[in-house]
């Protein structure tokens, strides 16, 4: 399946606003970040665990656990500091 | 109807604000409002500006929801929230959050409410401005311990 997945501020800068990606089906939100990790270089640097990064599916706040679709729109970003 | 929420780049106006909020609605008897402001020191710089980013349409769609959550919870009448975006110098505002309820009491928890979720769980990123250059704001936990006195798990610093 093909997933698109934005970046925001600090990864944005770091990896660009956003890229597709194709997965096995039954991929998760926290298997594309190990995915994109294993690339290496600035991918590895910046969503490697242990660094704080937040998820979200489809415009919606998830955690790493939820499953991705084709078609879906995945983000990942440092956390949030509005307000 | 006044929308909601708005996003935005202009700066907003707190009296024409809550004017709207308010108009139309005699039952009202109170209004409570908060306005967050750029400030001129942060983690021990100083701070000349920012640069506000934030998740176009998931960002509406998060401010939304939690409207949604503080009319469940309170007995208020309507809310607003405006955020801006893009860049901003110290002193000017950044956030307004303002409901209406009978009663001071929902009014004031409504408020707090609102921003304390909106702190942890709206996609918005600033970058500020210091002496040594531009640096991404980290998140605080205590805006995470905000959020959790209303028993919401915010996960987010």
């Amino acid at each position: 399946m093909k997933v698109r997945v934005r970046y925001f501020a600090s990864l944005r800068e770091a990896l660009g606003a956003s890229e597709t990606v194709e997965l096995p089906a039954g991929s998760t939100l926290g298997t594309l970040r190990d995915t994109l990790a294993a690339r290496g270089g600035r991918h590895a640097e910046v969503l490697a665990r242990g660094r704080a990064v937040r998820s979200a599916l489809d415009q919606v706040m998830s955690d790493e656990s939820v499953p991705l679709h084709d078609g879906a729109e995945a983000a990942f970003f440092p956390p949030v500091t509005g307000g | 109807m006044v929308s909601r929420v708005s996003i935005q780049t202009a700066d907003f106006d707190l009296a024409a604000e809550v004017a709207a909020l308010r108009a139309g609605d005699p039952g009202v008897g109170a209004v409570a409002s908060f306005v967050g402001t750029v400030r001129d020191r942060n983690d021990g710089s100083a701070v000349s500006d920012m640069e506000l980013e934030h998740y176009p349409g998931m960002t509406e769609r998060a401010i939304e929801s939690m409207i949604d959550e503080a009319m469940r919870r309170f007995a208020i009448r309507a809310a607003r929230v405006v955020h801006r975006v893009g860049p901003l110098r110290v002193g000017e505002q950044i956030v307004l959050v303002a409901v209406t309820s009978a009663h001071r009491g929902q009014a004031f928890q409504a408020c707090e409410f609102l921003m304390d979720y909106l702190k942890t769980q709206a996609p918005f990123w600033k970058k500020e401005t210091t002496p040594g250059g531009a640096r991404w704001v980290d998140a605080r936990v205590a805006d995470d311990a905000a959020l959790a006195r209303w028993g919401i798990s915010a996960g987010n610093a």
